[in-house]
């Protein structure tokens, strides 16, 4: 149920930042960043979706922890291998309106990305840094989400919304550097060449970073908008859930169990229990597969009241830490809620700020309109 | 589902009952003089005042109450789109149908006569409201002024040396005479700020559902509601002199069961002095306080029952002995409050519609004190000595062997009762016999058991053509009635036996149900019950320290129930329709007081 209506955007020019690489001394690791680490200047190196990732972290919000592999590194392997010119010129020649040439191009650059070597010295501390992370998760072959994470992503005038590819429950450091490679290539598929030129973004190609942050195996996860999409209603906390995996939810695998929480009071004031066919869990050879949803659970609601508040409090948080409303992926599991992503909606965010409501400045012609139609300002009746 | 509900020409007298027109005014009864006015309006019942059937003489208040409301928004204020409400009772029970103004043109040349003579109380608003009070209290002092006493063998020598002129009767008749008319005039000052007080706080909540379409109405009650409000100050006497007992160390004496016992032994000794002459302090004005709605003369008042505040009383004094703070904490309350008007505020994207958010909070709350205190004083307080000096006439009545029970009176409409003094009076001053004491036992054996036919009868939510949407300002505000409560009465309970209402006060809970019809049942509460009755007074609140959630047949967000409950932190759903009628005793049941939904989970 993502959001792909975005109106027209200026193109912005990103530029490629020189990562100051800090963090305790182990860590000072080329194209190598730990969430916890991130400072907003890194921004431009780590993509929407890692750079808010470092911020949420850093907001102390509860983020898996991760590492991301800066766009740098991803720019460094294109000029070792001679690949970026190759790959300009083959984006330049796209008709957008023409889907075959649109696939013809993404065919060939995915396979010249998909055989690049990585730059000498980033496999092993890709290697390295995932060693770490099973080290703090106490677990030797920690399950990973491998994310793709574009600088062009997640801009308030353009979501990029399943653009590029993630890989999940991926284990071993060699599986980490392969589905790194995997990531690159994804910023070619064929649905995001087309976004980008549609969108205004111009032929220049953006670069890709790469997340890699602990595996949440969760019992339920959705999506939560900070505002009521239907309505712009900015008092709202939108939240879609379905069990298992949130990919079942953002894929629009299933009609999720839709909340609408008032943030303020923090009470549910809506509840729409759906049927829920389908869940993405983990199959028993360790793949994130797609299962049919047991006939008991199928109707049942996958959040308690109290997780759905605490969905929302989550959402919340992320909300004020930026100052304007998000559109969040969240997952829980036995721990809590865990947030995944959280980037700006796309599509109220954008409306005009002008006045809606305010209907003049005399208070007597207000009152006179409410007793004319005492409908609009009647106490609502639910269920 | 039906369309429309029954015509009240088609609704059958209840057997036994035949004759009960003639117990309340010509003037308020459906009739074939009026019939074709009567079947084109719609009518519906007022449960949230009178869920019961109402005696002839407790009638008086409504028709004044309604007469009032009428007479404000017709002559006074000139509402744009609405003229009063009409009343009428059918087989005991009240019907209200507001009458509204058709013609667009007509609500239009309204407008500038409102927006002048509304406005000029708006604007003015603290300074009139500052006059309501010792308006109110002096008109309370007349009321409480009032004796009546019975007719003196021979008038006093003073009446002949002072050469006064007037006998004793003719003070009975002009004494009752002033009753009623203070009682109107009582009524006057209630409806004096109330719907302009509605108004403005519905322009508030009708612009907080715009900007916040899924606001909950309770967020926007409390961004309103006062702190400290007179309708909960009985409830805060009680709490203070439960904390005073624990502190004196009288908490056990209070364990007897007997008020009487109680306070007699506590007499006498120095610590027992020191908390009844708290105790009495309390009582004025405090204990003028009803267990029901106020509008019936059988709702027990604390100051003649003194059972109900001690009973509330060794609640509060188990929960003080088991360390619980009785105070409410005010600092905390306040803000709250302030941070939900905040981070609302900082929701809202345009300066100029953060300015209109405020203005009309502001204007909501300058208006709102009065919304939530003048119950106090008219209902409760006020209401307690017309029904205590009308009892007292009852009294001379029973004297003269007219009546066997001094609450006879109240089954003689308000214009029968001259008609009685006079009878008296004439007996008194021929020095014949009256024929009331012959007529009045048999007639009311009769009207008694008229009355008992009555209360058997089921009253329909509402009579008539229900219009197709409901417009008329006051229904909504002043009822809470909507188009979608009609439809909710024309189809009955959702089939899963699941009712939904106002979501009044937030939360979720579950517990067995405890159906309480009256203020008289409110003693079989358990702890951790679901009260579900057809309504609750705010003078009921000390059992809300018990319960778990509340379910009410009738009334509002704004409903006592629903404001109690907010006060108390439970979940509550109010205007169910059905409550009562499909809930039992004993069944569990899930209240989702945020969502507004009853549901039997056994």
């Amino acid at each position: 149920m993502r959001d792909k209506n975005v109106g027209p955007a200026g193109a912005r020019v990103v530029r490629s930042g020189e990562i100051r690489y800090r963090g305790r001394g182990d860590r000072r690791v080329a194209h190598i960043l730990w969430f916890e680490d991130y400072q907003p200047a890194d921004a431009a190196v780590l993509g929407g979706k890692n750079a808010s990732l470092g911020t949420l972290v850093g907001a102390g919000l509860p983020v898996p922890p991760g590492f991301a592999v800066s766009a740098d590194a991803y720019r460094k392997a294109l000029a070792d291998g001679g690949l970026a010119g190759r790959l300009d010129s083959l984006v330049a020649s796209v008709d957008p309106r023409d889907p075959g040439s649109v696939a013809a191009a993404g065919r060939q650059a995915r396979s010249l990305v998909a055989s690049v070597d990585l730059p000498a010295g980033l496999t092993g501390p890709i290697r390295d840094s995932y060693a770490r992370l099973c080290g703090r998760c106490d677990d030797a072959a920690v399950p990973v989400a491998v994310r793709s994470s574009a600088t062009c992503e997640d801009q308030p005038e353009a979501s990029f919304a399943g653009e590029h590819d993630t890989y999940l429950w991926i284990r071993g450091g060699d599986a980490v550097v392969e589905h790194v490679r995997r990531c690159w290539a994804s910023l070619f598929t064929d649905r995001g060449i087309a976004y980008r030129i549609e969108r205004g973004f111009g032929r220049a190609n953006p670069a890709m970073s790469v997340g890699v942050q602990q595996m949440v195996a969760p019992r339920a996860a959705g999506v939560a908008f900070t505002l009521n999409p239907l309505d712009g209603d900015r008092s709202q906390i939108a939240i879609d859930a379905s069990w298992g995996f949130g990919e079942a939810v953002v894929g629009g695998a299933v009609t999720p169990d839709n909340y609408l929480v008032d943030k303020v009071m923090f009470t549910i004031t809506r509840r729409t229990i759906s049927a829920k066919a389908t869940e993405y869990r983990l199959s028993e050879s360790g793949t994130v597969e797609a299962f049919d949803v047991p006939a008991e659970r199928r109707d049942a609601p996958c959040l308690t009241d109290e997780e759905v508040l605490a969905v929302a409090a989550v959402a919340r948080r992320a909300e004020k830490h930026y100052g304007f409303p998000q559109d969040v992926e969240w997952a829980l599991d036995d721990r809590g809620v865990w947030l995944l992503q959280s980037r700006p909606e796309t599509v109220w965010s954008r409306r005009a700020k002008a006045p809606r409501w305010a209907a003049g400045s005399d208070p007597i012609a207000s009152i006179v309109a409410t007793l004319m139609n005492p409908i609009s300002g009647k106490p609502e009746r639910h269920g | 589902m039906a369309d429309r509900f029954p015509s009240p020409f088609e609704m059958p007298t209840p057997p036994g009952a035949e004759g009960w027109q003639d117990l309340y005014a010509y003037s308020t009864v459906f009739s074939e003089d009026r019939r074709e006015y009567e079947e084109s309006m719609f009518w519906f019942m007022d449960g949230v005042h009178t869920p019961e059937v109402i005696p002839p003489w407790d009638a008086t208040i409504l028709e004044y109450a309604i007469i009032a409301l009428s007479q404000y928004n017709t002559r006074h204020y000139v509402i744009p789109p609405a003229l009063g409400v009409d009343i009428r009772f059918l087989n005991g029970y009240m019907y209200l149908s507001p009458v509204g103004v058709a013609d667009p043109e007509e609500i239009g040349a309204r407008v500038p006569e409102f927006a002048e003579r509304a406005g000029y109380y708006f604007q003015n608003w603290d300074r009139l409201y500052a006059a309501w009070m010792p308006k109110v209290r002096a008109l309370i002092d007349e009321l409480e002024a009032i004796g009546f006493s019975p007719l003196p063998h021979r008038e006093d020598m003073a009446v002949i040396t002072e050469g006064r002129g007037t006998g004793s009767a003719l003070d009975l008749l002009s004494t009752y005479h002033k009753l009623v008319d203070l009682t109107l005039k009582l009524w006057h000052y209630h409806f004096e700020f109330l719907n302009l007080g509605y108004a403005a706080y519905l322009d508030f909540f009708g612009f907080c559902k715009q900007a916040f379409p899924s606001i909950p109405d309770q967020a926007i009650a409390k961004m309103v509601a006062g702190i400290q409000v007179d309708l909960f100050q009985p409830d805060e006497e009680i709490k203070k002199l439960a904390t005073l007992a624990v502190e004196l160390g009288l908490a056990d004496r209070f364990l007897a069961s007997d008020s009487v016992a109680i306070l007699a032994e506590l007499s006498g000794d120095p610590q027992g002095d020191k908390w009844l002459a708290a105790w009495e302090e309390a009582k004025q004005p405090w204990f003028n306080f009803s267990a029901g709605s106020g509008f019936y003369h059988s709702d027990k008042v604390w100051l003649e029952n003194l059972d109900i505040p001690l009973g509330f009383l060794r609640a509060y004094i188990a929960k003080v002995q088991r360390g619980e703070t009785l105070e409410r904490p005010m600092e905390a309350v306040i803000a709250e409050r302030d941070r939900i008007v905040a981070e609302y505020l900082d929701l809202i994207d345009s300066a100029e519609d953060r300015a209109a958010f405020e203005a009309k909070l502001g204007l909501a709350r300058t208006v709102f004190p009065y919304v939530e205190n003048h119950n106090f004083y008219v209902e409760h307080w006020a209401h307690s000595i017309v029904w205590r000096k009308m009892r007292d006439l009852g009294r001379v009545l029973v004297a003269a062997e007219f009546f066997t029970e001094p609450d006879d009176i109240f089954l003689l409409s308000r214009h029968e009762v001259p008609e009685v003094l006079f009878d008296l009076y004439h007996g008194w001053a021929v020095g014949a016999p009256s024929r009331g004491p012959r007529y009045w036992p048999r007639e009311m054996a009769r009207r008694n058991a008229i009355m008992d036919a009555l209360r058997k009868w089921s009253p329909p939510p509402a009579l008539g053509v229900p219009p197709e949407v409901i417009t008329e300002p006051f229904t909504i505000m002043l009822w809470g009635i909507t188009s979608d409560s009609i439809a909710q009465w024309l189809g009955g309970a959702t089939a899963d036996g699941s009712l939904s209402g106002f979501a009044a006060s937030p939360g979720v809970a579950e517990g067995p149900a405890r159906v309480i019809l009256s203020a008289d049942g409110i003693g079989e509460l358990r702890e951790g019950e679901i009260l579900v009755a057809p309504l609750t007074a705010p003078s009921w609140a000390p059992v809300f320290g018990k319960i778990a959630a509340t379910v009410t047949d009738v009334g509002g967000i704004m409903s006592h129930a629903a404001i109690v409950c907010r006060e108390y932190g439970l979940p509550a759903v109010t205007g169910t329709a059905f409550g009562t009628k499909t809930i039992k005793t004993g069944q569990r049941l899930r209240v989702d007081g945020s969502a507004g939904t009853v549901t039997v989970i056994d």
